[in-house]
């Protein structure tokens, strides 16, 4: 087994944009989430707003791309409204069941035949990313010691974790404001909020809003980097929030970095399994009835339920987190 | 101690007739009709209410009376299935609860919801009302450092009187209940109230704080304040309160002055008719 | 440990039963026969119409054209969703199809199945008014019947999900993993061992609420010991869905496949529109008589009080007497029989594979906060209204859209209903 290129393998993916995608949309999830105790099961339909928001206005009425962008963010603004009208005045556990039923349908509506002239039906759309690659500097691949970028890759990476840190930068002057303050306040005790006259209903919709954008900016970048959206489950389904609430919560909820720290360790963790099981296949060390080559990527889902598990069991406060502030549990 | 003396004083002419629902000379919130129920049972069917300025009336009655359903009701918590009432003359019925407390009016609760995962001084600032630095978009841009700082300042100046002030940087919820309690008044008052409610605030606190906290309520009526509160310990209603409202079954029962409601019989009947283990004297009851 | 015991069983279960063995791979087709009735009401075929197929993607698979007998019929590549739609261009002057709009038919073939489609035809020009409003109401007759039977199923599995959350405030992610495992054991005793389903099912039923109970028992019970929070515990069940799950897609693979028995039926009840083959009759019966059931034990046994007492107020409960963890453990297993109970319908109704309890966990979803959470008759009345909608709704709109409806009314209640419609008001304070 050549673990050396496992290793590098798993590292190349720890900057990968599908790393970039999670770290955008687990900081949304923080927002929601982390700071304001929002049960968002439903980040994959904001995902598929930000998505099919940027392909369809190309595909459909051959706009510009940048007029995609507009819309993503717009149809991930309209879904937060829809979904926080009926629930945010109502238990947190409502939010969760909404959210999670109503990103389903979102991907049932898109895969739709019957919209296939709009959103390309269950084959997505393709093609509609070369504005962007158009405007790509790099011609060869890059390489960095034993690491080697294709060139739309490193433009994809470079549009990714540059998104990532403008996200954090917006979530490191909000947090630490009063807006922010209210968040937390809500996350700890939303009565109290009221009693102390904050409109906890807006502030949690703005919540909503902001953390959805983010989400739909994870959706947008899935567009570009991949070139195509697809209205699969693995892409835009419900295992997408739950890749995201994963890193979340191993990076740390209610932490700045958390998201970000959180989904590069796990895209790697992921990709290293991935080779680890990969290669003691080829090696023989695993038989064939056993994992198949098919079955390989049913793996990492088992492992993603496994460490999600584990993880609210044994460190719900994350790897790096203060177990400290976990002792006080509302 | 205020002697029943000392509270005949404190009301002079205005002392009102000791009869439920009677007319006070400067109401700042008067209760009309209210009614709440839960399947069939009734827990809050009040007629008429009125709770005097500046003086600090006490809310008793046995468990299930109906008295935090009432603080519920009249701070937007819940709605009630009928009645109205008005706050400085102003109706407010149907609105909700943060509005309520710009208004004025601010409450705390039974059960002390210090926010735990945040600090101290953090709870106090979240207080202040009208904060430019709560809307997303100012929040952003910075402009709210100013007043940030004042709003620091008062929260530091609270604190220091509640004697807090060493705990400034420390988790709420690592507080003992006692400093809870302190804190969620604390915060109350960053809001600046007219009209401060509170629920049980005396529960669940050692007795070396008691006396701070009665000191402060009083403080509280002294700075010109209305306070309503919700109390079991009969010592403590003997201590501070210049007027007691009774409630049971969710009726105003009696009101007066401590000494006459300990001597009235309904209110006695409705302890021990419904409560045989709390009675009316006025001695320690066990925590 | 404790998920090292669930995996270890559920292992034990499903590797050495090996499911995926008896997979039958016969053909799967199409066919139907294009009539209709004329005045005298005898049936005439109709000769020359194209039916064109398509795979779920609108990839063209070729079509057919009837024959003099009116019939047609069509071989498929594989189970899956197709769309078959007639050629309205081809249908002979005289004779059009009685609903006008549905000139697309969606649907599901499982493993081996003939699929028979029918696209009803009538004498005279399209859109006559009243050959329409007549097959309308046919139509809904028909679904609505389709819709009760889907409610029912809904509610044998919603049922367990509310009393759970009812009594430990949880809200069970893997609830549908319950429902995938009642079908999925069924599957492997009736195809992979060849057993009678009449064995298999009742067998099923009894493994999954064993590991209904076990599952409260290695995992809830003691993260209820330590007051893990309810949002924590949340997660941990979408962790235990996920995990459970995929390994099921590992060990059954990711086709649909019928039991091996009363797969094809003849109709046995024929009322007007509505036909029904024995194993819709026997679902109607066998779910009604489990409701009433279950609406018996709630009402007049003691475990019925204990369990809505310990659902009113756990402490209050706890203290005067009550087993409060014996009544959840209960709970558990209850409610895992009858979520393995509606899992073997559901799969008798439209086919097993590995996913089908996450499929329908979120009309479960739908159903119990339609209702009420927490309430079991709230659970019944919204399973069949989101069960009846959902297949109603497909009269009007795109059957791949029908879950659509379901939420839309979920969000309508909450909105004027936020309790749902047998919830009660919650008290504040």
């Amino acid at each position: 087994m050549d673990f050396q290129s496992i290793i590098v393998n798993a590292l190349q993916a720890a900057v990968s944009p599908e790393a970039a995608i999670f770290a955008l949309a687990a900081i949304g999830l923080n927002i929601h989430f982390g700071y304001t105790g929002l049960l968002n099961f439903g980040q994959a339909g904001f995902m598929t707003m930000g998505a099919y928001g940027l392909a369809v206005p190309v595909f459909a009425f051959g706009w510009p791309l940048w007029t995609g962008v507009i819309f993503g963010i717009l149809a991930a603004v309209v879904f937060a409204l829809a979904l926080g009208a009926p629930t945010l005045r109502l238990r947190a556990d409502y939010l969760a069941i909404v959210t999670i039923a109503a990103a389903e349908i979102v991907r049932f509506l898109v895969r739709a035949t019957s919209l296939s002239d709009i959103t390309g039906g269950s084959n997505g759309i393709n093609g509609f990313s070369s504005d962007f690659y158009d405007l790509n500097p790099f011609t060869e691949s890059i390489k960095f010691g034993p690491f080697s970028f294709l060139p739309r890759t490193m433009w994809a990476i470079i549009l990714g974790w540059v998104l990532v840190l403008l996200g954090i930068g917006f979530c490191y002057l909000v947090v630490n404001s009063p807006w922010g303050r209210v968040l937390k306040a809500i996350r700890e005790d939303e009565d109290a909020a009221r009693a102390l006259g904050k409109n906890a209903y807006s502030i949690k919709m703005q919540s909503l809003i902001i953390g959805g954008i983010f989400g739909a900016l994870a959706g947008m970048m899935l567009a570009i980097s991949t070139g195509s959206v697809q209205p699969s489950p693995q892409d835009l389904g419900p295992p997408k929030t739950f890749f995201a609430y994963a890193a979340l919560i191993l990076g740390g909820t209610a932490r700045l970095w958390g998201p970000v720290v959180g989904s590069i360790i796990f895209i790697a963790l992921l990709q290293f399994t991935d080779g680890l099981i990969r290669g003691a296949q080829s090696a023989g060390w695993i038989p064939e009835w056993f994992i198949s080559g098919t079955e390989v990527g049913v793996m990492r889902f088992i492992l993603l339920g496994v460490g999600l598990m584990l993880l609210m069991l044994y460190r719900p406060q994350g790897i790096f987190g203060d177990k400290r502030e976990m002792a006080f549990d509302v | 101690m205020s002697s029943a003396s000392e509270v005949e004083t404190a009301w002079g002419a205005d002392r009102p007739e000791s009869t439920p629902g009677s007319k006070k000379s400067d109401p700042i919130l008067v209760v009309d009709g209210i009614r709440r129920t839960f399947g069939g049972l009734t827990a809050v069917d009040v007629d008429h209410l009125e709770i005097q300025r500046n003086k600090i009336t006490a809310l008793i009655g046995p468990n299930g009376a109906g008295k935090t359903t009432f603080f519920n009701l009249i701070t937007g918590f819940d709605a009630p299935d009928a009645g109205s009432w008005s706050y400085n003359g102003e109706p407010m019925s149907s609105l909700a609860p943060h509005k309520v407390a710009l208004k004025g009016m601010v409450r705390t609760f039974q059960l002390t919801k210090a926010l735990a995962r945040l600090s101290v001084i953090e709870n106090m600032k979240l207080g202040a009302q009208n904060q430019k630095g709560e809307n997303l978009f100012r929040a952003m841009m910075r402009g709210w450092k100013d007043e940030e700082r004042a709003n620091e300042e008062r929260a530091d100046a609270l604190l220091k009187r509640f004697k807090m002030d060493h705990m400034r940087e420390e988790f709420a919820g690592g507080l003992s209940g006692g400093q809870r309690k302190l804190l969620e008044m604390a915060r109350a008052l960053m809001t600046e109230p007219d009209l401060i409610m509170l629920d049980e605030p005396m529960a669940g606190v050692n007795p070396a704080l008691t006396q701070s906290l009665l000191g402060h309520v009083k403080e509280l009526r002294d700075e010109g304040r209305t306070v309503v509160f919700v109390e079991h310990d009969m010592d403590v209603v003997r201590d501070i309160s210049d007027w007691v409202v009774v409630m049971a079954e969710g009726k105003i029962i009696a009101e007066g002055t401590h000494e006459e409601i300990g001597k009235n019989r309904q209110v006695i009947d409705a302890y021990l008719g419904s409560h045989h283990d709390e009675d009316l004297t006025f001695d320690d009851e066990e925590e | 440990m404790m998920i090292g015991a669930v995996l270890a069983i559920s292992v034990a279960l499903l590797v050495f039963l090996s499911p995926t063995a008896g997979a039958q791979d016969d053909g799967q087709s199409i066919n139907g026969t294009l009539q209709y009735k004329d005045d005298s009401g005898e049936r005439i075929p109709v000769e020359g119409v194209e039916i064109v197929l398509r795979d779920a993607g609108g990839g063209d698979l070729g079509s057919v054209v009837s024959g003099a007998d009116g019939t047609f019929s069509l071989e498929l590549p594989g189970a899956g969703d197709y769309a078959a739609s007639i050629d309205v261009e081809s249908i002979p002057a005289g004779v059009s199809l009685r609903n006008p709009d549905k000139t697309e038919l969606t649907f599901n073939v499982v493993d081996g199945q003939s699929k028979a489609l029918a696209f009803p035809m009538a004498a005279g020009e399209a859109g006559t008014q009243e050959a329409v409003s007549q097959s309308a109401i046919d139509s809904l007759l028909r679904l609505g019947m389709v819709g009760i039977i889907f409610g029912l199923i809904i509610a044998m599995c919603s049922i367990g999900l509310s009393l759970i959350f009812g009594t430990t405030g949880l809200v069970n992610f893997a609830h549908g993993e319950l429902v995938t495992l009642g079908a999925l054991l069924t599957y492997a005793f009736n195809v992979g061992l060849s057993w009678p389903f009449l064995l298999a099912a009742p067998l099923a039923i009894v493994l999954t609420a064993g590991l209904g109970g076990l599952n409260d028992r290695l995992l809830w019970r003691p993260l209820r010991a330590r007051s893990t929070g309810l949002i924590a515990m949340l997660v941990i069940s979408i962790g235990l869905s996920i995990l459970v799950r995929y390994f099921f897609l590992w060990q059954f693979g990711g086709r649909r496949n019928p039991f091996r028995q009363y797969s094809l039926q003849e109709p046995l009840v024929e009322l007007g529109p509505i036909s029904l083959v024995p194993r819709q009759v026997v679902t109607i019966f066998l779910s009604i008589a489990v409701l009433v059931a279950v609406a018996l034990v709630l009402q007049r046994t003691r475990f019925g009080k204990a369990m809505r007492a310990v659902a009113d107020n756990r402490d209050l409960a706890s203290s005067s007497g009550i087993d409060v963890e014996q009544v959840i453990s209960y709970v558990w297993i209850s409610g895992g029989a009858l979520a393995g109970l509606g899992g073997i319908l559901y799969g008798l109704d439209r086919g097993i594979n590995w996913d089908m309890g996450f499929d329908l966990l979120l009309l479960i979803f739908a159903a119990v906060t339609l209702g009420g959470l927490g309430t079991a008759y709230g659970a019944l009345v919204g399973s069949l209204i989101i069960g009846i909608m959902v297949q109603v709704s497909t009269y009007w709109i795109p059957a791949e859209l029908k879950s659509v409806s379901a939420l839309l009314v979920l969000a309508l209640i909450l909105l004027i209903r936020p309790q749902g419609i047998l919830g009660q008001k919650e008290r504040i304070g």
